[in-house]
């Protein structure tokens, strides 16, 4: 047991993030979006924990809130040790060194109005970990690792291609040599045959630089190829969390299911005899989120009890961790 | 300018550049903008020749403008051969003289320098205060947010002329109201209105752009806030609080005409070694008394008035149009 406490990389305990909602002339608080309401997960060190679930789940707080760009509302952070919700905002712009993030959107995620070289070289700036000409240095090796010409280095965000400005974020991202990088949908936003390219070199990377990766998607197929351990989220909670293979073999909790049956099958007799399970109705709002379980609203196997108590987060088999009062019914 | 870029192409095209368009900054790129809007550009001229007045008015004016000529009061132009109180111009005063003999050119020479100072001093100012305003409440937000943006909408309550006419008026006499002749107590006055408006649209802009992704990422690798405002979101909003200075700056001058008129401001002096003499709306003001005798006394003043003002909306149009990001690119 000691071996694998040590392998932890990022302990997250009964994290929350609520955003308070204010109204009036005075602004008083009237309520909160229950964004994120309780979660814990270990990321281990080396891997990928893929974070799935529709929009509006919680993914991208889940993502932010661990990289302290926005202060949680309760919980405990631990990365390497260090528990950063309590650390002072000094010490935290230092940690910053070892956590990174890619974005999602490679439009909204480049300063419009700096160079490529300077956006790149901008970590080591802040760090003062280089300066003058170590730094165009620098910059060329980042551009090269991410497969960009190094000469691209005085140009602006605006002359180049969804694809190479994801490239450029993920350069900036591994200026400073994190340990882990929070992926928040870095695929999304590009065309299917760039996605490809980028998850390949996501993939390189994490071999050459030993990266533990926390990869935020709602491809459920890209999600299967490049993590080692999947969470399923809905509405601001984890219900499931697995090896890969197990949760798309054996899904235990009814969402799970539910989300997993939706992925096509590219074969047609295949998909012919394929049963899909289709939820009623639509996600309740985060902020006035169900009592009991998040998911009984929506749930074919929901019974009273789902609604008076709030299912614990189970390890139903080794590593295999459930959310839901029934699951024991799909063992 | 057109050929020295066309003469910069074709040496690159020469070279057989692949990449032969060179990366071009946006600011490079709004200024080739600017720079083939005629309107502009003949805007530019009108304030390049009054910046040049200024600054020469000794060398320029023919005469000095306070010199009493006795017997030459009320000369009309030196093209007038009969003007309404029977006098004929002569060469040596071209557009005349006033009631008490002083030429009329040089005085309005010399006028512009008050003109030319009361755009710009003021303006500085504002965009100074409004932009550290603005990037303070809209960056930190909450209270500080709250507290800056009633002060300002206080400010904008209050009728601008009548704030003008009180102060000026009650602190004619004070230490304050003598500096430079009066024009000192005048900037404050037009500042102490006009930063208001650029506080509210820094702040707006500031709220809009913290949400990028791009904002995020500099947080993200460790940027302190004072970086953030000034490397990402300063040049993002400066654009903006340039137009808004080029539109502040006629808005200036008429006010200094208005106020001028009706006597504050500036207080014309006898002075020979004063730098500011009087200005545009004190020669209004002279001038409307001898409406019906001398009608160009009132007239010179006022086309120079409009002319720079009108040169100044130009400027102010042909930069909105040139920063605007959705003109981008285009040629």
């Amino acid at each position: 047991m000691a071996s694998s406490e040590n392998n932890i990389l990022l302990k997250v305990e009964d994290l929350k993030m609520h955003f308070p909602i204010y109204k009036g002339l005075i602004r008083r608080q009237v309520g909160a979006v229950h964004a994120v309401d309780g979660i814990s997960f270990d990321v281990m060190r080396g891997e990928t924990l893929g974070l799935v679930g529709e929009s509006g789940c919680g993914k991208s707080t889940t993502g932010r809130a661990i990289l302290q760009l926005y202060k949680p509302t309760a919980g405990k952070i631990v990365f390497d040790g260090t528990n950063l919700v309590s650390l002072k905002s000094e010490d935290m712009r230092l940690m910053r060194r070892k956590m990174q993030m890619i974005f999602q959107d490679p439009y909204a995620s480049l300063n419009p109005r700096m160079t490529v070289g300077e956006i790149v070289g901008e970590p080591l700036l802040v760090h003062n970990i280089a300066s003058g000409r170590e730094v165009d240095e620098q910059v060329a090796h980042l551009l090269e690792i991410v497969k960009l010409n190094p000469s691209f280095s005085t140009r602006y965000p605006h002359e180049f291609s969804g694809g190479q400005r994801q490239r450029i974020g993920i350069a900036r991202s591994l200026a400073l040599h994190p340990s882990f990088i929070v992926c928040d949908e870095p695929i999304s936003a590009l065309d299917v045959s760039i996605q490809a390219q980028v998850v390949n070199l996501l993939e390189e990377l994490q071999e050459q630089f030993n990266l533990t990766y926390l990869f935020i998607a709602h491809d459920l197929s890209m999600v299967r190829h490049i993590s080692n351990r999947i969470a399923v989220m809905y509405l601001g909670v984890i219900v499931e969390l697995a090896d890969r293979d197990t949760l798309y073999e054996k899904p235990l909790h009814p969402y799970s299911q539910a989300l997993l049956s939706a992925v096509p099958i590219p074969d047609p007799f295949a998909e012919s005899k394929h049963k899909r399970t289709i939820l009623q109705g639509d996600v309740p709002s985060p902020v006035n989120p169900p009592s009991g379980c998040r998911f009984r609203t929506r749930c074919p196997i929901a019974e009273s009890v789902c609604a008076e108590s709030r299912p614990e987060f189970r390890e139903l088999n080794p590593g295999h961790f459930v959310a839901c009062h029934f699951a024991d019914r799909f063992l | 300018m057109t050929n020295t870029t066309a003469a910069k192409q074709q040496k690159l095209i020469s070279e057989g550049d692949s990449g032969a368009l060179r990366s071009r900054s946006p600011w490079r790129d709004a200024t080739g903008r600017l720079m083939r809007n005629k309107a502009s550009v003949t805007g530019l001229v009108i304030i390049l020749f009054f910046t040049l007045l200024t600054i020469f008015a000794p060398q320029i004016a023919p005469h000095n403008p306070l010199q009493l000529n006795s017997g030459q009061g009320f000369l009309p132009p030196s093209w007038v051969e009969e003007s309404g109180n029977g006098t004929k111009g002569i060469p040596d005063y071209p557009l005349g003289t006033d009631t008490l003999g002083r030429d009329a050119l040089s005085r309005i020479i010399y006028g512009a320098r008050v003109s030319m100072i009361v755009g710009f001093a003021p303006t500085a100012i504002i965009l100074l205060m409004g932009t550290f305003v603005g990037m303070m409440a809209g960056y930190y937000g909450g209270r500080w947010d709250n507290f800056l943006m009633r002060l300002t909408d206080i400010m904008y309550g209050f009728p601008d002329l009548l704030f003008f006419i009180i102060t000026l008026v009650a602190l004619r006499d004070t230490w304050i109201g003598e500096f430079m002749n009066g024009l000192f107590l005048l900037f404050l006055a037009l500042a102490v209105v006009n930063w208001v408006g650029v506080a509210r649209l820094v702040r707006g802009q500031v709220l809009s752009l913290k949400e990028k992704e791009f904002v995020e990422a500099a947080r993200s690798i460790g940027a302190k806030d004072s970086r953030i405002m000034m490397k990402h979101l300063l040049p993002n909003i400066l654009g903006p609080i340039i137009v808004q200075g080029s539109f502040a700056i006629p808005s200036m001058i008429i006010t200094e005409a208005i106020l001028g008129y009706l006597g504050l401001g500036l207080k014309p002096t006898t002075d020979p070694e004063a730098f500011f003499i009087t200005s545009w709306g004190s020669l209004l003001l002279e001038g409307q008394s001898a409406i019906n005798a001398q009608p160009y006394l009132l007239l010179a003043p006022a086309i120079c008035v409009a002319l720079v003002v009108l040169a100044f909306t130009f400027v102010g149009d042909g930069l909105r149009d040139a920063l605007d990001p959705r003109m981008r690119g285009t040629q």
